[in-house]
This record gives structure tokens, C-alpha cells and sequence, in this order.
């Protein structure tokens, strides 16, 4: 990508562990092997400071969707700074987390400070759902929910057929599992044994007008994808070590899935768990606060 | 068609980038490819949406995947797919959907597609492939893999009159001279038409063009078919599709555009089930002025 990366003098230059190669993903050669000490206070300030990013872009724009985005910001931040290598693609299947991926590959050096300033401005690429072509990191326009896991598919079952390395991970929400084409793409990832296709399912408990359980419960999703023949974990979606470990495994042997417990809006008190959070924009007093906290972090 | 479609895929196999996939499909058609092709035969079941999304995530990485199914099943089932995935992205997956219009007759509405050019015209970057004759299947197969864009293949029943030398497969095609009216006729259902026509006399038979690729560009319109209509001062528009977003309505548009509006205009489509009553496709064509006699009748009116 010929574009210029600059970075925000507030918090701190480029990506903290790894800077991005000629993908959007850490190249694994230039990963900084840290002490673990060392390595978890710089994963601490990666975070923070992408959440601090994350707040001040949607504020900046005035725009909502906060509460799935961060729920899905440490998965995206460890799957791109410390799971996925140069062989492996992302699916955004959640397209209204475009948000958090944005900043994931402006912490990455792949998206520059000044371009973030566009987020869902006009003129813009970064759309509030991501835009095909736009941003050569991003393979598929999403925003439908109920696309991602079939891409995902095609996706891994190409890369079969070619013999080609690496894995696709796709980030999925759980209200996405309310849509029969979810349903369709997972027996297609069981029944051909795509293990190189990981759903990572964001699973925080809310959707767009209800909680999962009071509009369409299904009761222990990780014990449904189970029955589908997947190897399914389940992780705490905000611990970046148990992110990590649970993604970086060699190529499982059957498809496997993370089911990651989330909490929406995390880290900012007043918006977790809370579903107008999905929709509503900051005032100036509640970025404040929501600065605060996240400073805290 | 679509045993000769199987042909001349087969044909394609060798091609690394090639890959098929199905909607549970093909009985006693589709089985010469699934041999040829190996594991780039699939076989994604009755999940239309996802064959799709599949066929986009397989086109990313190269690959040019035919997606095979009953047309309704492919182009109204999956449409979002068919928008989102592969349009949007310019992807070279090639929908063939077989058995357009009223093609599959007395199985019912259901399994009809009445509406399918029409809805997926609206799509970005997506091209129209109707082939009237058995013999423009493979060429309009090369065409489509050849443009490499995203693609519906609609596909039906060959019906090319005996005796008839067909002039190779074009996106425009005039194939008959007459002293009557100038007839458009979209795709398959131009095979009986035509079969008709020939046995009337010169002065009065229709100048018959066939037009088998979709959207009608008014500058792509051939200069022979504008000086047909000017010459002829009628224009007749046939097709096996509903009027909205039809054929008649682009060519009507399209000539106003090019400021060669024909004198009268007239348009026979399909009416979806006037009577309420189902039967098979001549049976429906008929019920909606489509068969043979119905248009020679409108073409030879005085
Ligand atoms: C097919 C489709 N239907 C409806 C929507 C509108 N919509 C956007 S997000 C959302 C639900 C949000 O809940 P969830 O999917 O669980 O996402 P998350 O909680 O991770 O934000 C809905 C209904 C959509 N984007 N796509
Ligand atoms: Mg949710």
C-alpha cells in the first residue's frame, strides 16, 4: 500500500509490538521477543492506547456502534498483532465493528492518523461498514450480517485447492447466528473439514434490539458448534493471553471455533452491557469520562 | 442447454482457475464435469446463500467458479449474496441458472423465473448472458469467462427450427428479413418464433433480431437494427420476463436515448398466471400472447 503512515504524537508511534509488512499482519520475523513482564505491560499500552484511539475517532465523528466494537477490540488487536502471519486473511464478518478493525490496522502502520480523521466523514474510505476494494487489508465488503463465515469459507477452501498456507480467521457476533445463512456456511465448514477457516464468535450476550437470550436463545452456542463436529474454545474476549493462546495452535486436524465471552462497550462503565450503546453517539462530558476510564486501564 | 453447457465445461477443466459448484443439482447432466473437475466440483448442497459467498471467498483467491442451480433458486435466493459478494467486488463468478422464465412449466411458480434479468440488472458490474440456441452455449460460455466480470447465464430449452443456418452466437443477431414489423425477441423463446416465421411470406414475416446479452446499451445497439425500425415504423419486443425491468422497457429507453423512438412500439412479456391455472411452459406462453401464433398474429396485423 504507497501511502503515508503517520501516528498520533498523543499516544505514542507506530505499532507497539510489530509493525506490519507487506500485509496487514505483524510480520512474525520482526516481532519483538520480550521478557514476559516487559512484553505484557507493552500489550497493556497497545490496548490502551487503541481503545483511546477507538473512543476518540468515533467521537471526533459522532458516530455510535461503540458497544460492538469494543468488544471485539482485543480480538482484533491480538489476532493481528500476535496470531495471524503473512499467509493468513481476516473476515470482518461483524461489519459494524469497521471501527475497531480501522484502528487495528492504524496500529498496525497500515492506516495513517490523518485517515482516520475521515472515519464516516464524506469523501471517506473508512465507511461505517467496511467498503470492498477501498483498503487493500480489508479482502470483503461486510455490513450484511450472516456473510462472513461463508466467505471465510470460500476463502480457506481456495486455499486448499491451491495448496496455499495459512489460516482465515473470521470475526463473527453472536446475534449473527440468528441467520440461516450462518447455518449454511457452518455445515459447509464441518462437512469439508476446512480447518483452516477459525470462526472467532464476539459473544456478548446483546444484539440490535434485545439481548441473544430473549430474542432468539440458543442456549450454550459453543455446545451447538460443537454438535456441528468443530473443536470449540472458550475464552475470556478480553485477556490477550488467552486470545492468543487459543488461536495460535499449528493447523487443527478438524475446523475448529473460539467462543469468546465478551462484555459490550468494555471499558468504559456506562457503556457496558448496555444496548443503546450499539446505536448512540458521545456527548463531550461522556468522552470524558470514557477517556478517563480508559486512560485507568 | 445445460447438457451442453456440461460439454463444453469439461472443457474448461483443465484450466487451474476453473471450479464448479452446485446446488444440489445436475442429475444426468452435471455428472461429466463432477468427473473432470475432481475436488474443484462442488457439490455445497441446498444452501444457496452460502454456494455463493463460498463461489466470492474462491474468487478472491483466483479462482473463476461457476455456481449452478435452477435459476429462481440462484439468482432470488442468494441475491444479497450475489450483491454484496461478488458485484461488489467485481469477482469473475458465473451464475448459470437454468431454465428462465416459465422453463420448468408445470412444477409451478415456484421454480419460475420471471423476474431474475430484471432484478439482477440493477447490480453493479453484473452481465447478462441469454443464449437463444443449443449452439450459443459454449460460445456465450467463452464469452462470459473470457469478460471475467460477474455473470447470470440464463439458460432454457433449445428449439432452433430445422433447416436454419444459425449465424454464430452474438450479443445482437438479425435472422430474418421481412417486409412486417421488427421483432426483438430475447433469447430461447426467439427458436419457435422463428421456426414460424420462415414459413410466411417475405412481405409480410417480421425482420427478426434475437438479443441474448443483457443491459441493452443504447449505443451498443447495432446501426442495422435502428435503420430495421426506422424502416419497418414498428417495433415489436418479445421476451419470456416480466415488463418491469425487462428487455422491452431497457430497448424503449435505450432508443429514446439515441433518439431513434420507433413509431409504435408494442411489447409482449410474461404476465405471471393470468387464469390461476398452471401447466407447462407453451401452455403459459401461450396464456401470455408468447407462443408462435400469438405473436405472428400481432406481427401481421394490419
Ligand atoms: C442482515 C442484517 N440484518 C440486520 C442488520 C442490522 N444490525 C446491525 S448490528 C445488529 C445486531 C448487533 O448485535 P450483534 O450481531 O450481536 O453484534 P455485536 O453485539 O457484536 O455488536 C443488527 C441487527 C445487519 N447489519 N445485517
Ligand atoms: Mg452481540
Amino acid at each position: 500500500m504507497a501511502q503515508k503512515t503517520t501516528f498520533d504524537p498523543r499516544w505514542g508511534a507506530g505499532p507497539i509490538l510489530a509493525r506490519g509488512g507487506v500485509s496487514c499482519v505483524a510480520d512474525p520475523e520482526n516481532r519483538v521477543t520480550t521478557p514476559d513482564a516487559q512484553q505484557e505491560v507493552a500489550v497493556k499500552e497497545l490496548h490502551r492506547r487503541a481503545r483511546l484511539r477507538l473512543l476518540r475517532m468515533h467521537y471526533e465523528s459522532g458516530v455510535g456502534h461503540l458497544g460492538g466494537n469494543l468488544s471485539a477490540l482485543d480480538l482484533l488487536l491480538t489476532l493481528h498483532h500476535r496470531v495471524m502471519g503473512k499467509d493468513d486473511l481476516f473476515v470482518l464478518s461483524k461489519g459494524h465493528a469497521a471501527g475497531a478493525l480501522y484502528v487495528t490496522l492504524w496500529s498496525l502502520g497500515r492506516l495513517s492518523d490523518e485517515e482516520l480523521v475521515q472515519f464516516h466523514k464524506d469523501h471517506t474510505r473508512l465507511v461505517g461498514h467496511p467498503q470492498a476494494d477501498a483498503i487493500p487489508d480489508i479482502v470483503f465488503a461486510t455490513g450484511s450480517l450472516g456473510h462472513g463465515l461463508g466467505l471465510s469459507a470460500g476463502l480457506g477452501l481456495g486455499k486448499r485447492l491451491r495448496g496455499q498456507p495459512g489460516r482465515v480467521f473470521c470475526l463473527m457476533s453472536d446475534g449473527e447466528w440468528n441467520e440461516g445463512s450462518t447455518w449454511e456456511s457452518l455445515i459447509f465448514v464441518a462437512h469439508h473439514g476446512l480447518a483452516a477457516v477459525v470462526p472467532i464468535i464476539d459473544l456478548n450476550g446483546l444484539q440490535g434490539f434485545g439481548t441473544t437470550t430473549e430474542v432468539a436463545d440458543l442456549g450454550c452456542l459453543a455446545d451447538k458448534l460443537r454438535g456441528f463436529g468443530l473443536e470449540v474454545r472458550e475464552i475470556d474476549g478480553h485477556d490477550p493471553e488467552a486470545i492468543r493462546d487459543a488461536l495460535s495452535v499449528e493447523m487443527p486436524v478438524r475446523p475448529m471455533a473460539v467462543v469468546a465471552r465478551t462484555v459490550k462497550g468494555h471499558g468504559v462503565s456506562f457503556m457496558e452491557n448496555r444496548m443503546e450503546w450499539h446505536y448512540l453517539p458521545m456527548s463531550a462530558e461522556q468522552y470524558a469520562q470514557a477517556v478517563e476510564e480508559a486512560k485507568r486501564r | 442447454m445445460r447438457t451442453i453447457l456440461a460439454a463444453a465445461l469439461v472443457r474448461r477443466c483443465e484450466d487451474k482457475d476453473f471450479a464448479f459448484l452446485t446446488g444440489d443439482l445436475g442429475f444426468m447432466a452435471l455428472e461429466p464435469v463432477r468427473a473432470a473437475a475432481g475436488a474443484r466440483f462442488i457439490n455445497a448442497g441446498v444452501a444457496e446463500q452460502n454456494m455463493v459467498s463460498v463461489a466470492a471467498g474462491m474468487a478472491r483467491l483466483g479462482f473463476r467458479p461457476w455456481v449452478y442451480s435452477i435459476a429462481p433458486f440462484i439468482y432470488a435466493r442468494a441475491f444479497e449474496q450475489i450483491r454484496n459478494d461478488v458485484c461488489f467486488h467485481k469477482l469473475p463468478v458465473f451464475l448459470v441458472g437454468n431454465g428462465g422464465g416459465y422453463a420448468y412449466g408445470v412444477m409451478g411458480a415456484t421454480h419460475h423465473a420471471l423476474q431474475d434479468y430484471g432484478a439482477l440488472l440493477g447490480l453493479p458490474n453484473l452481465k447478462v448472458y441469454v443464449p437463444a440456441f443449443a449452439a450459443d452455449v459454449p460460445v456465450a460460455a467463452e464469452r462470459i469467462a473470457r469478460a471475467g466480470g460477474p455473470a447470470y447465464f440464463r439458460l432454457g430449452s433449445d428449439e432452433t427450427p430445422k433447416n436454419f443456418v444459425l449465424p454464430a452466437y452474438a450479443s445482437w443477431r438479425r435472422l430474418l428479413v421481412g417486409g412486417g414489423p421488427t421483432l426483438i425477441i430475447v433469447g430461447p423463446l426467439a427458436g419457435g418464433i422463428l421456426g414460424a416465421a420462415m414459413q410466411r411470406p417475405t412481405e409480410i414475416r417480421p425482420t427478426l433480431w434475437v438479443l441474448s446479452e443483457l443491459p441493452v446499451l443504447a449505443d451498443e445497439i447495432p446501426a442495422a437494427l435502428v435503420e430495421d425500425i426506422q424502416r419497418s415504423g414498428h417495433l415489436v419486443v418479445v421476451e419470456e420476463h416480466v415488463a418491469e425491468g425487462g428487455a422491452g422497457q431497457a430497448l424503449a429507453y435505450a432508443l429514446l436515448l439515441r433518439g431513434a423512438a420507433p413509431q409504435h412500439f408494442s411489447h409482449r412479456h410474461a404476465l405471471g398466471y393470468p387464469s390461476g391455472f398452471y401447466g407447462s411452459q407453451n401452455y403459459h406462453r401461450k396464456e401470455c400472447g408468447l407462443d408462435p401464433q400469438s405473436i405472428l398474429a400481432l406481427t401481421e396485423k394490419p
